[in-house]
């Protein structure tokens, strides 16, 4: 291990800073549900060092009401880290910002994207429709009404596969959203497959818009078995869903040349 | 004006004029209307609550048979109380029975004439009477309430959030916030409530990031807080929202189960959830009524505008619509003391002066609007997850809070963006509001912003481009729904003729008649 640097060069070793290079050094706050006390204290430490930090230094707790105590632990880890072991699952499109997106979609299109939104089926549940398309968002970002150069059509719930369809038809829809909350025996599945052979029917093969369905009971890898071009699952924000459809729809040319192996 | 920017007396009438001109045409159109949530509304306070098996109330029930039978445009009171009299529902001649065997198709509606109409009228008004009677009686029992537990200790009110989905969770949340320190508890509602035509029966224990506002959940919070200000020795208000497809029945609602405070905003609907612009304001201002008659102090939605659109560039269309809602507010029959209107701090602290830029707006509104409750919303979009810089940041809003006199406060959390708050995410938000107005809640006194300086001169700015917006408004053939229609306000754009609820909406015929409007609107 380089002691010198501290920094974190492929293939080195590396341990939590705090002044000085290799201290180990971590802060920690929590509370627990016990009245302030020496005994309280001693509780703090006790999780601490379960926690591999030794020492650790108990060095504020403030009682919040008669039942619960705050703390503030300041102490050493001796744990190693190695960041070339560190597995991500990259996302396979770029995050762009709503900015971004729209400039996107100006220069490769030269026109507005139209997206087509709605519940199918029973679903009265626009919960999730609408926290993608509303302006109002979802976690903090702008639904996809927001972005300038995206037409949003939120058809709402309980909408026809014909029916949506027909509306992706006559708008042009470049993207059909399609949301599932409340389903139950596997209906979600029935009426996204349903959704997608009406699509491949009605347009010219290789014609079709693009397909996203969403809702928290999707699983992700299922897209191509429902004919469907993408699955969202639970807690994605509208940010992800444009970017994904700004990356199919209105691909940017990477800047040349290509400096980065992929 | 006796505020300390020294606006010309001249530009604040301008201001104000404007917003007449741009609002009085609006509530012309509100007046020729009416909608499904209306007449439910007036079903409400007549005392039809309850729902059938599967969960529609029967308001909806009712409301639905009426409308096939007889249409929209008469209202609903005139073949109601004519099916009662003519004995439909049995000798008792109960409304819940009568939706009943309506909804099981035993019952026919027919619009009333002569005599029979005049009867009706008069059984509809009697009943519709004891709703509005009640609550009379609730404001009547929290001024004593008020009187009796002592009111919030001092002003700024700390207003703290309990958003659990469950109520049966959200009320040991809201005792333990009370006994922290908060004055008012909101309750979140459910993603999404503001888009259901109908408002959901009963104790509610799932919801989408909030609970659902019902009639029952309103009377157990309430009764679990009147609990808290005995224990704690004051009043502790709740919150909640009349907003979306439902606003007048919520309202109804909150008078009668004595909510004391609801967000309610003149276009946040029609903006930022797409409802149609009609339905809202036809909506708006009998929901504003009925808030009137209970005492409910109303919260405008002017911090939506900031995050969406740039806090700095957008600032002057807080003013317009604080303005805006003023007067759809007074005409609904509102009081100074019930106008809770909102602004935030949402300016990117990467801008230089921010901070001298936040407190310019909110002195701004507090010069405007001298008498009116100013509720001050915390930064929430500049939040980034670095907890440290939010604390700091949220101790900064608290300091712009103490040095323009804020009525309201809701209190920043430092892990806004992140989690909902935790225990101590609100123990250490609560600290740093004492802390701020320990040290300088009195500052205000010895605050004077340099006649000519940056902040005078900023404020006089955003009031300009305020009245250059109203002027803007004011030029459109139709006024501001032609505006809405073409995205003046905000970035979207919202018609007149489109939006949800749009088929829930139809002009008054000319024997419409509405017991509650007529009881609310005399005096």
């Amino acid at each position: 291990m380089d002691e010198a640097t501290g920094t974190s060069e492929a293939g080195h070793i590396i341990r939590p800073y705090g002044d000085t290079t290799g201290d180990g050094m971590v802060q920690l706050s929590f509370t627990l549900p016990m009245t302030h006390s020496k005994v309280a204290e001693g509780a703090a430490a006790q999780l601490a060092n379960k926690m591999g930090m030794d020492p650790a230094l108990v060095v504020h707790a403030k009682p919040m009401g008669p039942d619960f105590t705050f703390f503030v632990v300041y102490g050493r880890v001796n744990h190693l880290v190695d960041p070339s072991k560190v597995v991500v699952v990259e996302r396979d499109y770029p995050l762009l910002t709503p900015k971004e997106a729209n400039a996107a979609i100006k220069r490769s299109l030269r026109r507005r994207l139209t997206v087509v939104g709605a519940c199918i089926g029973s679903d009265a549940h626009t919960v999730g429709i609408d926290a993608i398309l509303n302006i109002k968002g979802f976690a903090g970002e702008k639904g996809l009404e927001y972005y300038r150069e995206l037409k949003v059509v939120n058809l709402g719930a309980q909408v026809s596969v014909p029916e949506l369809v027909e509306r992706a038809r006559a708008e042009k829809a470049d993207a059909v959203l399609v949301s599932q909350v409340v389903t139950q025996r596997d209906a979600h599945l029935l009426n996204t497959r349903e959704m997608s052979a009406a699509f491949r029917e009605s347009y010219p093969s290789g014609r079709t818009p693009l397909l996203i369905v969403g809702g928290p009971r999707f699983d992700e890898s299922m897209a191509g078995e429902l004919g469907v071009d993408r699955v969202f699952s639970r807690g994605t924000t509208p940010g992800e869903v444009a970017s994904y459809i700004v990356h199919q729809l209105a691909p940017t040319t990477p800047p040349a040349p290509d400096t980065k192996a992929s | 004006m006796t505020g300390k920017l020294d606006l010309d007396p001249a530009t604040v009438k301008q201001a104000r004029a404007l917003a007449r001109k741009v609002g009085r045409p609006i509530v012309t159109t509100a007046k020729k209307h009416t909608t499904v949530a209306v007449e439910r509304a007036t079903l409400r306070l007549a005392g039809l609550e309850g729902a059938d098996a599967e969960g529609t109330p029967w308001v909806n029930r009712l409301m639905d048979v009426v409308r096939a039978d007889t249409g929209l445009e008469h209202g609903v009171a005139l073949p109601v109380w004519d099916a009662l009299l003519r004995g439909e529902a049995g000798s008792q001649g109960d409304l819940t029975t009568l939706a009943q065997k309506a909804s099981a198709g035993s019952v026919t509606f027919r619009l009333p004439e002569g005599r029979d109409a005049t009867r009706a009228r008069a059984a509809s008004r009697k009943q519709v009477g004891r709703g509005i009677t009640i609550m009379d009686k609730r404001r009547a029992e929290r001024e004593r309430l008020i009187k009796r537990h002592g009111n919030a200790p001092r002003k700024p009110w700390i207003y703290l959030i309990v958003a659990t989905g469950d109520i049966y969770e959200d009320i040991p949340q809201a005792q333990q916030a009370a006994r922290e320190g908060a004055d008012v508890i909101a309750v979140i509602r459910s993603t999404g409530q503001s888009l259901l035509d109908y408002v959901p029966e009963g104790a509610t224990r799932e919801g989408f990031a909030g609970t659902y506002a019902t009639q029952e959940n309103f009377r157990l919070m309430r009764a679990a807080l009147d609990e808290s200000s005995k224990e704690l020795g004051r009043y502790i208000r709740l919150t909640n929202y009349a907003s979306g497809l439902c606003m007048p029945e919520i309202a109804a609602l909150a008078g009668m189960q004595r909510l004391d405070m609801m967000l309610n905003d003149s276009m946040y609907g029609i903006l930022f959830r797409d409802i149609n612009p009609i339905r809202t304001f036809v909506d708006q201002r009998f929901s504003r009524q009925v808030h009137a008659r209970a005492g409910i102090i109303i919260n405008t939605g002017e911090d939506n505008y900031l995050t969406t659109a740039d806090a700095v560039e957008a600032a002057h269309t807080v003013t317009t619509s604080q303005l805006l809602n003023e007067f759809f507010a007074k005409e609904a029959g509102l009081e100074d003391w019930q106008l809770g209107l909102g602004h935030a701090f949402e300016i990117d602290p990467e801008v230089p002066d921010s901070f001298r830029l936040e407190l310019a707006h909110a002195m701004l509104a507090r010069d405007l609007f001298p008498n009116a409750p100013l509720k001050w919303m915390p930064p929430t979009r500049h939040m980034t997850g670095d907890v440290f810089r939010g604390y700091l940041l949220d101790g900064f809003f608290n300091l712009v809070g103490a040095l323009t006199g804020q009525s309201i406060l809701l209190v920043g959390m430092m892990t806004e963006a992140v989690v909902t708050p935790w225990l101590s995410d609100r123990d250490l938000a609560l600290q740093n509001v004492r802390y701020v107005m320990n040290a300088a809640g009195s500052l205000h006194e010895d605050f004077r912003p340099t006649p000519d300086g940056f902040i005078a001169q900023r404020a006089r700015q955003v009031l300009g481009e305020s009245i250059e917006l109203l002027e803007k408004i004011v030029e459109h053939d139709n006024g501001l729904l032609d505006a809405i229609a073409d995205g003046t306000f905000g970035l979207m754009k919202r018609p007149a003729d489109a939006g949800r609820g749009l088929e829930g909406v139809a002009k008054k015929s000319s024997i419409y008649y509405n017991p509650a409007t007529e009881l609310l609107e005399e005096k």
